[in-house]
C-alpha cells in the first residue's frame, strides 16, 4: 500500500508478452444521491475526456499498441488497460494523471451527456422489456440504492449534469484511498512497485469515504406488478431477495441458480420447455451484488398460455426443490460447473486482474483463491434448507409482462 | 485524429515532485515488436479428416472445434442447414435431449453449435481432465442423431418466437436486410428467417441434410489448450473410423441478385427513439491483394475505439453510443459495413457525417502522426489477439478455412509496418466512394 493509501496488487504472468494495469474504484450506482442516479456511469466516460496533464487518454495509449475499456456497475467502476508489456509505463502514466485530476471541460461533459442518453436509448427504451428492471427493482427496493439502475432512473437526472456536481463527485470518490491498482502479466513485482511509486505516490489523499446506505428491511408481505406494453409475448418474472455476495449464504444461493437455470438439464429447462411447452426460454440467474442482491426467473410464455398456468408450473418445480433437495448426482454437476467457469475465466489474464482487484475491495484479494473451495463446502442440507428460506413468497416480487394486442 | 502534443515546455508549472507528467514515457515502438503465429501440429485420421493440435496454454483447459461443410451454403430450403446443426444435441438412438445436455454439463462442459454461411460447427469447452469422457458422446451426436420430430417442433414454435421479439429491435432487422440488399434474398449470404420458414421446416429434409453433411460429411477438427498427451489417440478412436471425409469448403461461387435501389428507409417500430444505420459495399475476399491494405485503412475509419467515425459521431457529436465499420468475413466475396445506432432525430446528420469521412480519406493522405498511432494500435492488438491458446487456434480456423497460410499473417503485418499514406488513399479512391454503398436506415 503506498503512503496515499492506494493498495497496489502485482500478478506475474510470464507466459504472456502483455500486460495489464487494472484500476478498480470503490464507487458504484449505489453511492449516488438518489436525485441524480446515473452518475457514477456517466463519470466514467468523462475519465475518457482528458486530464490534467494529458489532452487525451486513448491516443497516447494506441501509440504503445494498448487497448483499454472501463465498466460501472451498482457496486464498483472499474478502469482496464492491456499493452504490450515493454510499454507498461505508458499505462501507468495515464492512469495515475486521471487519478490526480481530470481536465473537466465543459464540451466533454456534454458531448458524454448526449452518448450516455443514447446509450440509455439504445439498451433501455428502444428494445422490447427494455424496461422491466426499471420496475423489478424499484418494486424489490423500496430504500436501498439498488432501487435504481446503473444507467440511471431517467434520462433527465442525466441530462441536467453540472460541471460541479462532476468535481465534487471526483474528489470524493476518485481518490487514492478508494482505489486498487492492480498490474498484470509479464512484468517484475520491483519494478511494478517502483512505477508505481513513481506515477500514483504524490497524488493527494482524500477524505476517508465511509458507505452508511440505507440497509432494505426485510421483505414481508409479497409484491405483484403487471404491465401492458407493445412486446410480442406475455413475459415473467420472479425475484427474491439473497444475500450479500460477503455472506456464507452466498454460494448456496449461486448454486440454487444453477440447479434451477444452468443449461439445458437444468429443472426449469427441463420441466417447463421440454416437457410442459409452456415457456419458449426460461432461465435463472442472481446479480453477485455486493450488497443482498435478487434471485431472478425470467421467461418468456408460449402464445396462448394464460399467466397464472406459468407461475403455477413454475411454483411447483420450487415446491419439488424444498421438498425434497437436491440428488448426489445434481450436485456434483453443479459444483463441476462452477470449478470450470472459474477455470475458464481465469485463463484470461484481464480477468483475473479484474477478479483480483474486485476481491481486493471485498476485503481481501487472497479470497479468490479459496472461492472453489467455498463452493465445494456447501452441502445438500444446505441447499434445503436454503431453498425454503429463499424461495417464500412473502419474500418474493413477481412482474407479469402482458402484451398488448 | 487528435493526436497528443509534443511533449509541452511550457507547462512548468503543473510539474511536480521532480516527474514531469506532460512528458509521454519513452515507448517501444509496437512496429519494432517481433510477432509471430505460432505453428499448429497437423495429424491425419484413418478417414482422411485432418486434425490441427495448438498445444499451449497455463491452465488445464481445452476446446476441440468441429468445423463441418454445412453452412446455409449447402442447403436446398432455407433454415435447413441452421435447424439441423441445433439438433444435433436433441436426441440419439441411446440418448435423450436431456440426457445429452446432462452428459456434458455434469462434467461441467460446454457444447455449443454454430451455423454460419459456409461452414457449421460443434465446439467443445472441457477441463482437460474431462475430454476423455465427452469425445465418444460427440461421436455419438455426429453419427447418430435421431432429430426427433417432437423436438423439432419446440424448436420451431420457440424459434417463432424468438423471432417475433427480435423483428422489434431496429438494429436486428436492419442488419438482416442490409445484407439482403447487398447479396439478394437467394443467396446465402442474404437469405433471412420468416415465420413461415420455420413453419415449412420437416423432419424427412433436416434427417437427409445431416446424413449428407454431418453423418458423412466433411469436416476438419481443432483442438486448442493444455491437450492430454494421448489425444491424437482418443480422436482417432473415436472419429477416425466414421465415414467422415476430408474438409473441402463451398466448391462453386454462387451468383449475386443485388437490389438495383441503393437508398433505403424502413419504418420499423412507431414510438422508437433510436435509428439503426448501416451501410454497406461489395469488398473482394481475403485473397485479394487489396485486403490486408483495407485491413489498416478500416482501422482508421471505423474499426476502433480511436477510429475517425467514433471520434467524430460520437465523441464530438454525441449522435451515437458507438459506430463502428468492418469487413465482413465471407469465403466467397467480402463486404465492407458502417453500423450505428443513432438518435431518431440525429440519424441523417449521422450519414452526412459518415460520408464526410469517406470523403476525407479519398480526398486526403492521411499524417504520418495518424498512420504511427494506427500501426501500432493494429501491432498491439494482434499480438494481444494471439495471447492464448483458443485466440491462436481461431486465427489459424480463419486462415485455413480460406486457403490462406502463415504467409498472409506475415505479409499482413509487414503492411502494417510499411504502408503508406498514399496507399492508403489510393485504397480509399478505390473502395470509398459514397455511390457504391447500400444506405440503409430502420427507425
Amino acid at each position: 500500500m503506498l503512503d496515499n493509501g492506494l493498495r497496489v496488487l502485482v500478478h506475474e504472468d510470464h507466459s504472456t508478452p502483455m500486460a495489464v494495469v487494472n484500476v478498480m474504484y470503490d464507487v458504484g450506482s449505489r453511492d449516488e444521491d438518489p436525485h441524480r442516479t446515473g452518475f457514477a456511469h456517466l463519470f466514467e466516460h468523462l475519465m475518457f475526456g482528458g486530464s490534467v496533464h494529458i489532452p487525451e487518454y486513448d491516443a497516447p495509449l494506441q501509440l504503445a499498441g494498448g487497448e483499454n475499456n472501463a465498466y460501472t456497475s451498482s457496486d464498483v467502476t472499474n478502469y482496464y488497460v492491456q499493452l504490450p508489456a515493454d510499454n507498461l509505463e505508458t499505462a501507468l502514466w495515464l492512469e495515475s494523471d486521471r487519478m490526480l485530476s481530470l481536465a473537466f471541460r465543459k464540451k466533454s461533459l456534454e458531448v458524454q451527456k448526449k452518448v450516455v442518453c443514447e446509450e440509455f436509448k439504445e439498451h433501455y427504451l428502444n428494445k422490447p422489456y427494455g424496461d422491466v428492471w426499471f420496475k423489478i427493482r424499484g418494486m424489490a427496493y423500496e430504500v436501498h440504492p439498488y432501487n435504481w439502475l446503473t444507467i440511471g432512473k431517467e434520462l433527465g437526472h442525466i441530462e441536467k449534469a453540472e460541471l460541479d456536481d462532476v468535481k465534487e463527485f471526483f474528489f470524493k470518490f476518485y481518490r487514492p484511498n478508494n482505489a486498487v491498482l492492480v498490474v498484470a502479466g509479464h512484468v517484475k513485482s520491483e519494478e511494478v512497485v517502483r512505477l508505481a511509486e513513481k506515477w500514483f505516490g504524490d497524488i493527494p489523499a482524500g477524505e476517508k469515504y465511509f458507505r452508511n446506505l440505507p440497509a432494505e428491511p426485510k421483505q414481508v408481505a409479497p409484491r405483484r406488478k403487471e404491465v401492458e406494453a407493445k412486446v410480442p409475448l406475455d413475459g415473467f418474472y420472479k425475484n427474491w431477495h439473497i444475500y450479500s455476495r460477503l455472506d456464507p449464504r452466498y454460494y448456496a444461493a449461486d448454486l440454487i441458480t444453477e440447479v434451477m437455470g444452468g443449461g439445458g438439464s437444468s429443472r426449469l429447462y427441463q420441466s417447463l420447455v421440454k416437457e410442459k411447452k409452456l415457456f419458449s426460454n426460461i432461465e435463472c440467474y442472481h446479480f453477485g451484488t455486493v450488497d443482498p442482491g435478487l434471485l431472478t426467473i425470467e421467461g418468456k410464455l408460449i402464445k396462448g398460455v394464460s399467466m397464472k398456468q406459468a407461475e403455477d408450473a413454475v411454483e411447483e418445480e420450487l415446491r419439488k426443490l424444498k421438498e425434497s433437495g437436491i440428488e448426489e448426482k445434481e450436485m456434483v454437476k453443479v459444483k463441476n460447473r462452477t470449478e470450470a467457469v472459474i477455470m475458464f475465466e481465469d485463463m484470461n489474464l484481464m480477468n483475473r486482474a479484474g477478479s483480483l482487484a474486485f476481491y481486493e475491495i471485498l476485503g481481501d484479494a487472497t479470497l479468490m483463491n479459496s472461492e472453489l473451495q467455498r463452493y465445494q463446502d456447501v452441502t445438500a442440507d444446505t441447499i434445503l434448507e436454503q431453498s425454503r428460506i429463499i424461495f417464500d413468497e412473502n419474500n418474493s416480487s413477481t412482474l407479469h409482462y402482458y402484451a398488448k394486442n | 485524429m487528435k493526436i497528443i502534443q509534443a511533449p509541452c515546455t511550457t507547462m512548468q508549472k503543473i510539474k511536480e515532485k521532480g516527474i514531469d507528467r506532460s512528458v509521454t514515457p519513452p515507448i517501444v515502438d509496437a512496429i519494432h515488436l517481433n510477432i509471430s503465429l505460432p505453428m499448429y501440429e497437423k495429424h491425419v485420421l484413418s478417414n482422411g479428416v485432418e486434425l490441427y493440435l495448438f498445444n499451449m496454454g497455463t491452465q488445464d483447459t481445452m476446446m476441440v472445434n468441429w468445423i463441418f461443410d454445412a453452412g446455409n451454403w449447402f442447403e436446398e430450403k432455407n433454415l435447413v442447414a441452421s435447424a439441423t446443426n441445433h439438433m444435433l444435441k436433441n436426441g440419439t438412438t441411446s440418448r435423450n435431449a436431456f440426457a445429452i445436455n446432462e452428459h456434458f454439463e455434469f462434467y461441467g462442459s460446454y457444447l455449443n453449435r454454430n451455423c454460419y454461411h459456409e461452414t457449421a460447427e460443434v465446439t467443445l469447452h472441457c477441463l482437460s481432465k474431462h475430454v476423455q469422457e465427452l469425445l465418444p458422446v460427440v461421436a455419438e451426436l455426429i453419427n447418430e442423431s435421431i432429430l426427433p420430430e417432437e423436438e423439432l417442433e419446440i424448436y420451431k414454435k420457440n424459434m417463432q418466437q424468438r423471432l417475433k421479439v427480435n423483428l422489434q429491435k431496429n438494429e436486428f432487422v436492419a442488419s438482416r436486410m442490409i445484407e439482403a440488399y447487398l447479396f439478394g434474398e437467394e443467396h446465402p449470404y442474404g437469405r433471412y428467417s420468416r415465420e413461415e420458414d420455420y413453419s415449412n421446416l420437416n423432419q424427412p429434409e433436416i434427417k437427409e441434410f445431416f446424413n449428407r453433411y454431418y453423418k458423412n460429411g466433411r469436416l476438419v477438427i481443432f483442438a486448442a489448450g493444455v491437450l492430454p498427451k494421448n489425444i491424437v489417440q482418443q480422436l482417432e478412436a473415436s472419429f477416425g473410423k466414421l465415414p467422415l471425409k476430408k474438409h473441402v469448403g463451398p466448391e462453386n461461387n454462387l451468383s449475386f441478385h443485388a437490389s438495383s435501389e441503393k437508398k433505403f428507409r424502413i419504418q420499423n417500430s412507431v414510438d422508437g427513439v433510436q435509428g439503426s444505420i448501416r451501410l454497406g459495399r461489395y469488398f473482394p475476399n481475403r485473397k485479394h491483394p487489396d485486403f490486408p491494405m483495407m485491413q489498416v485503412l478500416n482501422n482508421v475509419f471505423g474499426g476502433f475505439f480511436g477510429s475517425r467515425l467514433m471520434n467524430n459521431v460520437r465523441e464530438d457529436k454525441g449522435y451515437t453510443y458507438g459506430i463502428n465499420s468492418y469487413l465482413m468475413n465471407h469465403i466467397q466475396t467480402s463486404a465492407l459495413m458502417v453500423s450505428t445506432e443513432a438518435g431518431k432525430d440525429v440519424c441523417e446528420p449521422a450519414l452526412v457525417e459518415i460520408y464526410k469521412e469517406m470523403d476525407r480519406l479519398c480526398n486526403e493522405p492521411i499524417s504520418e502522426d495518424e498512420l504511427s498511432l494506427t500501426r501500432n494500435y493494429l501491432i498491439g492488438s494482434i499480438l494481444s489477439e494471439l495471447d492464448g491458446p483458443f485466440q491462436v487456434a481461431a486465427r489459424w480456423k480463419n486462415y485455413i478455412l480460406n486457403g490462406l497460410t502463415e504467409e498472409y499473417f506475415y505479409n499482413s503485418v509487414r503492411i502494417i509496418k510499411e504502408v503508406r499514406p498514399r496507399d492508403l488513399q489510393e485504397v480509399a479512391q478505390k473502395y470509398l466512394n459514397k455511390n457504391e454503398f447500400y444506405e440503409l436506415v430502420v427507425t
